[in-house]
C-alpha cells in the first residue's frame, strides 16, 4: 500500500514539474505547479510529517501559486509564449544535459551511498506527536531564528510595498 | 497477483532521494531553458520543493526532527523570496511589458 501511495504521488510530482517547464502558457504551468505541491504534500503525510504537509498545502498551493497567478492576471501575460523560438541554439540541449547530469550525479551518489546511511530511530508517524516535536524543537532549539523569520517577513513586505508603489509626479 | 507483490514493498529512504534528485534536475533544466520570468521563478520552486523532500525524508530516517524544522524554515524563506521576487518583476513589466530573461541582460532601466 505505500509503494502505492509512493508511485501515485511520485507520478504526480513528476508530471507536474514536467508541465511547469514544458507548458507555453503560464497559467498551465502554474496549474501544473499545484500539482507538484500536491504531490509533495502526500509525501509528507507517507512519511508521517503531518504539520509540514498542511503547511505545505496551505503556503505553497494556497499563498505562493495564488501570487503567482495573481501576478499573472494582473499584468496580463498570460499569453502562451511561443516555445520555438531558440534564441541561442545550443542552449536547450546544453540546458539538458546540465539537469540529467545534475540528476544522474545526484542519483549515482544516492544509491553509492545507500548502505552507508546508519539506521536512526523512526520519527513517530503518529500526527499528535510530529507537531508536537515539530514545535518543541521550534520554540526551544531554534527560537532565535523563529523570532528572526518575523523580521525577515516584515522586511519583505515593506520591500515589496516600496518596489511596487508607483512614483507620483513631482515627488522626488 | 502482481499487486500483491507491490502492496509489499516498502519505499525506502532511498527512493525518496532519488525523487528528489529527478525533481531537482527537471527545476534546473526548466531555469534554464524557459525565458519567461515568472516560470524561471516557478522552476526555482520546484528545486526548493526538492530539497524540502530530501530533509523530510533523512529526518525521518534518522528519527531527528531538526530537519523537519529546516523545511519549516525554507517554507517562510520561499514566502519571503516569492514576494520580493514578484514585485521585482511587476515592477520591471510594468516598465516594458512582454519582457524576456534574456532583455533584462543590463542593469540600465
Amino acid at each position: 500500500m505505500d509503494f502505492v501511495v509512493f508511485i501515485l504521488a511520485s507520478a504526480m510530482v513528476i508530471a507536474g514539474a514536467l508541465g511547469v517547464v514544458l507548458r507555453p502558457n503560464p497559467v498551465h504551468a502554474a496549474l501544473s505547479l499545484v500539482l507538484t505541491l500536491f504531490g509533495v504534500a502526500v509525501h509528507f503525510v507517507a512519511l508521517g510529517a503531518h504539520f509540514l504537509a498542511a503547511v505545505q498545502v496551505i503556503v505553497y498551493a494556497g499563498a505562493i501559486v495564488v501570487l503567482f497567478l495573481f501576478v499573472i492576471m494582473l499584468l496580463g501575460v498570460d499569453k502562451a509564449e511561443d516555445l520555438s523560438i531558440e534564441p541561442f541554439p545550443i542552449q536547450r540541449p546544453l540546458a539538458a544535459v546540465v539537469g540529467a547530469g545534475v540528476s544522474g550525479l545526484l542519483v549515482a551518489a544516492i544509491v553509492g551511498a545507500k548502505d552507508t546511511i546508519p539506521e536512526g530511530t523512526p520519527l513517530g508517524a503518529d500526527g499528535d506527536q510530529n507537531i508536537r516535536a515539530l514545535a518543541r524543537n521550534l520554540f526551544s532549539d531554534h527560537v532565535f531564528a523563529f523570532e528572526f523569520t518575523s523580521v525577515l517577513l516584515i522586511v519583505a513586505v515593506a520591500g515589496t510595498v516600496l518596489l511596487t508603489r508607483k512614483e507620483k509626479k513631482g515627488s522626488a | 497477483m502482481q499487486a500483491v507483490v507491490l502492496a509489499a514493498v516498502v519505499p525506502t529512504t532511498t527512493y525518496y532521494l532519488v525523487l528528489s534528485a529527478a525533481l531537482f534536475g527537471i527545476g534546473a533544466t526548466g531555469l534554464l531553458v524557459r525565458r519567461n520570468p515568472l516560470i524561471m521563478f516557478m522552476c526555482i520552486e520546484l528545486m526548493l520543493n526538492a530539497v524540502n523532500v530530501t530533509f523530510v525524508a533523512l529526518a525521518v530516517r534518522f528519527g531527528n526532527i531538526d530537519g523537519q524544522t529546516a523545511v519549516f524554515f525554507v517554507l517562510v524563506v520561499a514566502a519571503a523570496e516569492v514576494v520580493v521576487g514578484l514585485g521585482i518583476i511587476i515592477s520591471i513589466l510594468r516598465r516594458r511589458p512582454g519582457a524576456t530573461a534574456d532583455d533584462l541582460a543590463e542593469l540600465k532601466g
